[in-house]
């Protein structure tokens, strides 16, 4: 065993030294010099430069002019210092009683709609940046009174943000929120702002 | 179900295999010491490494020596792993301002990480400073890989010895499978992953102004350097708690699609290359199709268990045509289902959805997948290294029925190999349903469960399957970070890995001694229909049957109890 210490020892420094300083370093200089947008984090800015989020990351959203995200088990919600799923099992309580109130709330927004899957789960990661397409046009209704804007004109803007999946199979068709809600907010102001300004 | 669905999950598994056939072959002339294109660049490195270590990498070991210069290095890792994260507070490149771990967290991780694991009792993104992932984490990702790798190509060259004596030098395997595979195909990875939008920085965090006025903390990392070792490697331990849900880690369809390949294909590659190595593609080619037929089945029984009527979405009244409770809508049910099955039956686990969120049968296959032992394929080379130990057992099976002393890949197979066989593979479900069967009764375990009745049960099976198979997927209910379940899960992660190895390794040097046999007219085949049958069969029973009573105290149970839930409801 001790003449295997030796080798242990110092094929442990190299490795170190090669696998855990060099090679992240040396990924970290050619991300930051080739991709530097997706290396610092995907970030969205505002016309004024200030970060309102990052493209892949879900945010809270509550008001009833803006989209909705899925409900969120990261933090107190949409904590992107503590990514977590629910991880509850199939038959949980608290799990069944949650999509149920949720589900009340929701059908009284926009009744005689099937509720989508997405809008009553919580996602794995607890940053979910996506709502199904079935999810963006149930809220569709909600959007429209809110903003007072005609509600063709609300599903036409899902409809350009829909991503469809690589090569029609591919992962899911998927609508970002954070994207959408830019997106409303500039072509639809909301009244409120409207009114101020 | 769709066909979109089917499609996706075809593609995945398959475009595993069809990588690693290259990436074994390339693999098998960097175990040989044959000239590859990388030569003129890696070696002048890795001459610097024999001359460092003082080892001369054409010395071949006996089996006991490659053996404990195996564990030697294991060793030396543990103690380095566990002193890192110990004194992590007063280390630098700590932005985030975290302290050290409390001594049963550090154990925990750092034998979860050297022995390939991944459990993490803990979250990334609230424990891990910058160096410990990249000094500590990121190094035994690739370290741990690479030893697994070492035990397939000792096992091999015991195949094509004729009357041989050493098994090879463990040194030499270690260090070549690092610095010719692992680290440059981590490396283009990585920097792929980075223009599909995985960040890597230095920094720890940024923050944002939300659209409704909020301020949203944003937790950054290194995070693909890790990412693609942590695929490739076959770990599976996350940056963030999320894991491979976060949309850090896996943005989006196609990043999912390359680092789901990413978790199997050296895994396939190590078969490939055993073949090659062995002389025996057509033997090889058997065992992989038995291994990638079961694989495909799970990620089947997957994808039809998450598209049937979830109880909570039934209750509530809102579309119940996929269980979406712990799945990203990037992924749905398809992409989910296919990445249960790969990380499950390679021993990855990483997550792109929540296990424990499940149907009840679909975290039951997960369970199954890991039951079998981490051969479809597994780890790099502990997989290939594992499943040739089955095929050792299906030969004896078949040579008791005949009356035949049985031979595989030209090696008679006699009692020695047998013993050390059994050996590797019975502590698998000893540790698994041993554990369990404690944690069961015990209030200082029972404690850190989430769910009562079969889930519960669940959780407690799921932890000690994962960590015996050296997978590190969880049920994450389950709050793991408490002294007992760090304790006895890192044992049984330990033992898990290194009985396995021993007993692989013994079984090199046993048949390292034997004359090559050609095969003659009494010979078992052992590239054909009926031996895929055989081995296919020899693996379910011996992987599946042992465990059938826990199971079906567990997910069967609970299948049934969800069944008449959505019954009632309806």
């Amino acid at each position: 065993m001790l003449s295997h210490l030796r080798p242990a020892l110092v094929s442990m420094g190299l490795f170190t030294a090669l696998l855990g300083l060099a090679y992240p370093l040396a990924v970290t200089g050619v991300a930051q010099a080739a991709f530097p947008a997706q290396a610092n984090g995907s970030l969205v800015r505002d016309t004024d430069g200030k970060v309102v989020g990052s493209a892949l990351i879900g945010q809270a959203f509550a008001k009833p002019e803006y989209f909705h995200g899925r409900p969120s088990a990261a933090g107190n919600g949409y904590d992107a210092m503590a990514s977590s799923g629910s991880n509850m099992g199939p038959l949980n309580d608290k799990l069944i009683k949650r999509e149920k109130t949720d589900a009340v709330a929701l059908r009284a927004e926009n009744p005689g709609s099937v509720i989508p899957a997405d809008a009553v789960t919580t996602s794995a990661s607890g940053l979910d940046p996506d709502i199904s397409p079935a999810n963006a046009r149930f809220q569709a209704p909600r959007v429209s009174r809110e903003r007072g804007v005609p509600l063709g004109q609300v599903t036409a803007l899902i409809d350009a943000q829909v991503q469809q999946p690589l090569l029609g199979f591919i992962g899911q068709p998927r609508v970002n929120v954070l994207a959408l809600n830019r997106a409303l907010d500039a072509r639809f102001p909301p009244i409120a702002s409207q009114k101020g300004g | 179900m769709t066909w979109q669905g089917w499609a996706e999950i075809a593609l995945t598994l398959s475009l595993a295999v069809a990588i690693g056939w290259p990436l074994g072959v390339f693999l098998s002339r960097v175990w040989n010491g044959e000239k590859t294109f990388l030569a003129p660049v890696i070696r002048p490195v890795e001459g610097l490494f024999y001359k460092a270590c003082g080892v001369d990498p054409g010395k071949s070991q006996s089996w006991h020596a490659y053996a404990l210069a195996l564990l030697a290095l294991n060793l030396v890792g543990f103690v380095f792993v566990y002193a890192v994260l110990r004194l992590q507070g007063v280390l630098p490149l700590n932005p985030q301002g975290f302290p050290g771990l409390s001594g049963h967290l550090a154990f925990n991780t750092a034998i979860s990480f050297i022995t390939n694991t991944n459990w993490q009792s803990y979250a990334g993104e609230s424990t891990m400073s910058t160096l410990s992932q990249m000094l500590v984490l990121t190094v035994q990702n690739f370290v741990s890989a690479a030893t697994g790798a070492t035990v397939a190509a000792a096992l091999a060259r015991a195949f094509v010895a004729n009357r041989g004596e050493g098994v090879g030098n463990f040194w030499a395997d270690l260090i070549r499978t690092t610095l010719y595979l692992l680290l440059p195909l981590s490396f283009v990875v990585a920097v792929v992953l980075v223009a599909l939008g995985l960040p890597q920085t230095l920094a720890a965090s940024v923050t944002a102004h939300t659209l409704e006025g909020a301020d949203q903390k944003i937790s950054l990392y290194a995070v693909a350097s890790q990412e693609a070792i942590k695929m490739l490697g076959i770990n599976g331990g996350g940056i963030f708690n999320a894991n491979s849900a976060h949309p850090f880690e896996n943005p989006t369809p196609l990043t999912n699609l390359i680092t789901a390949v990413s978790i199997n294909t050296l895994g396939w590659a190590a078969f490939f290359a055993f073949g090659r190595t062995v002389l025996a593609k057509k033997d090889v080619r058997a065992l992989v199709i038995a291994a990638f037929v079961l694989l495909f089945a799970g990620a089947a029984g997957v994808y039809a268990t998450e598209t049937q009527s979830p109880p909570a979405q039934v209750a509530a009244k809102v579309d119940a045509s996929v269980n979406m409770e712990g799945k990203e809508v990037r992924f749905g049910a398809p992409a989910t289902a296919a990445w249960v099955a790969m990380t499950t039956g390679a021993s990855n686990g990483s997550v792109n959805g929540m296990h424990s969120s499940l149907m009840p049968l679909g975290g039951g296959i997960a369970m199954f997948l890991m039951q079998l032992g981490e051969i479809l394929p597994g780890g790099i080379g502990s997989g290939v290294a594992i499943m040739v130990v089955m095929a050792l057992l299906s030969v004896f099976v078949a040579g008791l029925m005949v009356g035949r002393t049985p031979e595989y890949l030209g090696k008679k197979v006699e009692a020695r190999e047998i013993q050390f066989s059994i050996l590797a593979v019975v502590i698998i479900p000893l540790s698994m349903l041993g554990f369990s069967g404690l944690a069961a009764v015990l209030p200082e375990a029972l404690k850190g469960l989430m769910h009562s009745g079969p889930h519960g049960l669940s959780e407690i099976l799921y932890a000690y399957v994962s960590g015996t198979a050296n997978n590190g997927s969880a049920f994450a209910g389950l709050t793991a970070n408490a002294p007992w379940w760090n304790v006895t899960l890192g044992i049984a992660m330990a033992l898990g890995r290194f009985l396995p190895i021993v007993a692989v390794l013994a079984i090199a040097g046993s048949l390292v001694t034997k004359p090559k046999l050609a095969p003659t007219a009494g010979t078992l085949p052992t590239d054909g229909g009926l031996f895929i049958g055989l081995l296919i069969g020899v693996i379910l029973i011996l992987g599946g049957l042992q465990f059938f009573p826990a199971m079906a105290l567990g997910p069967i149970a609970e299948h049934f109890q969800a069944l008449g839930a959505v019954a009632a409801l309806r």
